[in-house]
């Protein structure tokens, strides 16, 4: 017999170290025609932040997404970051790249000022051009301050930043600290299908809801959403490192037997991106790289007690666990 | 003021590569001249070396060198230094790279690597925590199995009294919960070429996640901080224009560009041995790991144990939560003991609970060395509490959705490390999540704010 | 050693190869074509996935003789004139790759399938992908991709 059940589990995850002092730093330098490079330290693994933090640094600039390239290839070139863990790179690279990018709008402002016998404060940057605030119509193309400020003024448009949460140690009793940059929350809801006379539990439907401060692109938010939560099912499913842990035996060698899930185990995802701003990040935003693997699992678990009554306090809920949990119980 | 980018669904910054297969991986750096590497392994869990010969492998036409701890100028690397590059005795899992070879092509490697000949006495090994953690357990390390937090074999929180919460509660409800051990299973598998160049800089292509992170514990390995002692392989080479340490310009660790990570890739597990042949051969050095080796024995989701005993009222509040967690690390520390911190700081889960105490513990076993995975140590706390939170709603005849939305964290209230959230919003995330999936909660709960506790 | 005559993306190919040579090697260590990647060595994983006279291979346990007298493509050997393939457009505009590792193989999985069935519905899309693992995305956003590109072609034909 097939049953159905539903269940859901909430979560919240934090962003950077635990305990701080993680650094990242970031390096803009405008081009003499207006476009920009910035310079990071961080590694994209896929989850996108060459685009974030390109897409941060025109935000602050005032230019086209286009016109701003990301190096982050190596580290005679690239200043330092901790690294691309801990869903630190969105909130602490974010705000490393906005001071930097700031500090070198900073610079353009200066020389604009000059071209224009204005003071810096009288100036916006945005939409590619420095104009004077209260007379839009004056205005001076990014890419012509830019030129100015490189061969008319000897200038080199470069702005730096840096961002590095203060090392919290936690107190050696009662762990006493404030060990994290920003917090995001979670709540998932699955359904599921149980097979009790086989054990297998098909997933029918995930719902996901995150709250990341800010999704800096949607698109990509929408991409850590669906790819955590496919190995968060992985995870409830059928991964398992070692079939008879503590044991070693009988341990996985090919991704044959080590079972991800495929385009055939996992549902068309459903998911809603909430914004509560972070008080200090980079935009507002948080980060949610990982926290969309964690709550997948226990709401299947949940899932699959609503739907056969049985709990499962150990993954993966696998046929086998799920048959012997039924026995257990007496009957399905 | 309007964002015009931020905010908006511009295309993927590196798409058109990733399409058109332009994305250029490490393996995908091809350099003339490169040697394969190939690693000899310990075929058992526990062991003593008591003799190594690798002569047979270093005399085979093709092969360009060898190397074992003999060739590791500091020979223990990690946040806490304790991992050994090549085994030197002590072998604390099976695979632990013993030697490694680098040769013309793969086929010479492998070969080499079947002339290597251990004597090896084996040693009675322990997988399971629970028993490691017990005194006459074997020792997987000589400082002993358990991690020390400070003074502690735990990390410790603690808010408020758990006994005194337990009192006040109605219903108690304690349950154990075992997360399984997890592979990154990320695409692109551990590899890493350095090429050596006659200045004397060595460029290291690497899959690394963290750059900087893990060209500090390249420079420990090859002790080419300033101030210690120059990297004994490095000087021959060099000989007299090698005339100071300049520590990390010394190499240019070329990465930023991953074939998926998920935490595989925060642990060094193929640049030390790369750069360690190439400085060697003085050759270009590439270390690609087999499928198998990356499941088999690099680094993993640790599997967890943790036991939850929770005192709630009758209205659903959670007045009291203990939690003693097991990680099982493997042999070394890795990230282990901050994948532990990290866990014990917030597995209490994401409401406001005044009493809390939690342990967390930190276990080696002669497994390969687990770190960290997408998650941390959240991930185990999240599938325990949540499920748990289930258990505590079925007994108490309550709904799933209220009991979370009647302990959920509210604005200015504070964690188990006594760290005040501000920007909070789990009761508004939940609201959406039922609007999304088509669920009808009850005014009651819909009408709920996280700025305040109703 | 034999000799290994076939068509690489058009252009026709000499390679001496021995009896265990995988078409995967031939490509990557001989040829330099490094798109078809090695995820695994054991057909699990379709990041080496090729066409080999409009089918779908994994190269890795492909022998290279197998090969012999054939058209092979790779994702280099898609875009025609300049202009990219309508799946690769897709997979740009609809987020259907991350970290970009198994993206070759996606696309020329999904190209087989719409060679094939030009109107897939999702599920077949998800079927005829079921060989080409991706640990990133969750899949979703590929099979919008697959969606997106089949309607293109099919507006671009009317």
């Amino acid at each position: 017999m097939r049953k159905r059940g539903v269940g859901i589990a909430a979560g919240f995850y934090p962003m950077g170290m635990s305990g701080g002092g993680d650094s990242s730093q970031a390096l803009v330098k405008i081009q003499p025609d207006g476009s920009a490079v910035l310079t990071v330290g961080s590694c994209d693994i896929g989850q996108g932040c060459k685009t974030v933090l390109a897409q941060m640094t025109a935000e602050v600039l005032g230019i086209d997404y286009a016109q701003v390239k990301v190096v982050n290839d190596d580290t005679d070139n690239c200043p330092l970051s901790f690294g691309t863990f801990a869903s630190r790179v969105t909130y602490v690279d974010g705000k490393a790249t906005i001071a930097a990018a700031e500090n070198a709008r900073d610079i353009l402002l200066e020389v604009a000022a000059q071209m224009l016998e204005k003071s810096p404060e009288d100036l916006v940057a945005a939409d590619g051009k420095i104009s004077v605030k209260d007379d839009p119509d004056t205005s001076l193309a990014i890419g012509e301050v830019a030129g100015a400020a490189t061969f008319g003024m000897r200038r080199l448009v470069v702005g730096l930043g840096h961002y590095m949460r203060d090392p919290a140690t936690p107190d050696p009793d009662t762990g006493e600290c404030d060990p994290v940059c920003s917090l995001a929350w979670a709540a998932n809801l699955a359904e599921v299908e149980v097979d009790t006379e086989t054990g297998e539990v098909e997933v029918l439907r995930l719902v996901s809801s995150y709250d990341v401060g800010k999704a800096i692109n949607p698109m990509l938010t929408e991409g850590q959403i669906e790819g955590g939560g496919a190995m968060g099912v992985g995870a409830a499913l059928s991964e398992q490192l070692h079939p008879h842990y503590p044991g070693l035996e009988d341990q996985p060698t090919n991704l044959g037997d080590y079972a991800i899930p495929t385009t055939m185990d996992i549902p068309d995802l459903e998911s809603v991106i909430y914004e509560c701003p972070s008080t200090n990040g980079p935009f507002g935003a948080k980060g949610l790289g990982e926290m969309t693997a964690n709550c997948p699992a226990p709401a299947i678990v949940n899932a699959i007690h609503d739907a056969v009554g049985v709990w499962l306090n150990e993954l993966p809920a696998s046929p086998e666990r799920v048959l012997r949990a039924l026995d257990e119980k007496g009957g399905g | 003021m309007t964002m015009k980018v931020v905010g908006q669904r511009v295309k993927r910054y590196d798409g058109m590569a990733h399409v058109t297969g332009e994305t250029r991986f490490v393996d995908d750096v091809i350099v003339p001249g490169t040697l394969t590497i190939k690693a000899f392994r310990s075929p058992v869990a526990k062991g003593n070396i008591k003799d190594l010969d690798t002569s047979a492998a270093e005399a085979m036409p093709g092969v360009a060198g060898v190397i074992t701890a003999e060739d590791v100028p500091c020979n223990a690397y990690g946040l806490v230094p304790d991992q050994p590059v090549l085994v030197e005795k002590a072998v604390r899992y099976k695979g632990e790279p013993i030697a490694a070879v680098a040769a013309v092509d793969e086929d010479t490697a492998v070969e080499a690597i079947n002339k290597i000949k251990l004597d090896i006495e084996e040693e009675k090994p322990v997988f399971d925590p629970l028993e490691a953690m017990k005194p006459d357990a074997p020792k997987v390390r000589p400082e002993g199995n358990v991690f020390m937090f400070g003074e502690r074999p735990f990390r410790q929180i603690i808010l408020g009294d758990v006994e005194e919460g337990f009192k006040k509660a109605d219903i108690i409800v304690e349950n154990e919960y075992l997360h399984p051990s997890l592979e990154h299973a990320q695409l692109e598998p551990q590899a890493s070429l350095a090429v050596p160049d006659a200045g004397g800089k060595l460029t290291i292509y690497t899959v690394s996640q963290a750059l900087y992170f893990h060209l500090g514990q390249l420079l420990g390995i090859l002790q080419m901080e300033p101030d210690k002692v120059q990297c004994k392989q490095w000087a021959p080479r060099t000989g007299s224009s090698w005339r100071h340490n300049a520590g990390f310009s010394d190499i240019n660790y070329v990465g930023g560009t991953v074939g998926g990570g998920f935490g595989a890739k925060n642990d060094i597990h193929a640049d030390h041995v790369t750069a360690l042949l190439a400085l060697k051969t003085g050759q270009p050095c590439k270390w690609r790991w087999t499928r198998e080796e990356d499941l088999l024995y690099s680094t993993f989701r640790g599997a967890w144990r943790m036991t939850i005993k929770d005192g709630i009222t009758k209205d659903g509040r959670i007045v009291a939560r203990q939690i003693k967690s097991i990680r099982d690390a493997g042999a070394y520390s890795t990230l282990n003991f901050y994948v532990v911190d990290k866990h014990s700081f917030l597995a209490a889960g994401p409401y406001f609970i005044e009493n809390v105490y939690v342990q967390g513990y930190c276990v080696y076993t002669n497994k390969p060395p687990a770190s960290s995975m997408r998650g941390f140590g959240i991930t185990p706390a999240t599938f325990a509490t949540e499920v748990q939170i289930d258990k505590i709603a079925t007994q108490l005849g309550m709904d799933p959705w209220e009991i979370r939305f009647v302990n959920a964290f509210r604005k200015g209230e504070h964690t188990a490390t006594r760290r005040v959230v501000n920007s909070v919003a789990l009761v508004e995330v939940m609201q959406k999540l039922a609007e999304k999936a088509g669920v009808d909660l009850p005014d009651k709960l819909m009408t709920m704010t996280s700025t305040e506790r109703g | 050693m034999y000799s290994l005559e076939f068509t690489v993306n058009g252009q026709l190919c000499q390679v001496a190869v021995d009896l265990k040579t995988t078409l995967l090697e031939v490509l990557r260590d001989k040829l330099f074509i490094t798109s078809p990647k090695v995820g695994c060595n054991t057909g699990d994983c379709g990041t080496c996935s090729v066409l080999m006279n409009g089918k779908l291979v994994r190269s890795c346990i492909t022998n290279a003789l197998s090969a012999q007298g054939k058209e092979v493509t790779t994702i280099e050997g898609l875009a025609e004139a300049g202009e990219l393939h309508p799946l690769q457009e897709a997979f740009h505009d609809n987020y259907g790759a991350q970290c970009g590792f198994c993206t070759p193989g996606m696309i020329l999985a999904s190209k087989a399938l719409l060679d094939e069935n030009p109107k897939p519905t999702r599920e077949e899309a998800k079927e005829a992908l079921s060989g080409n693992l991706c640990r990133c995305t969750g899949y979703g956003k590929i099979i919008d991709s697959v969606m997106a590109a089949a309607e293109q072609m099919a507006q671009a034909k009317s």
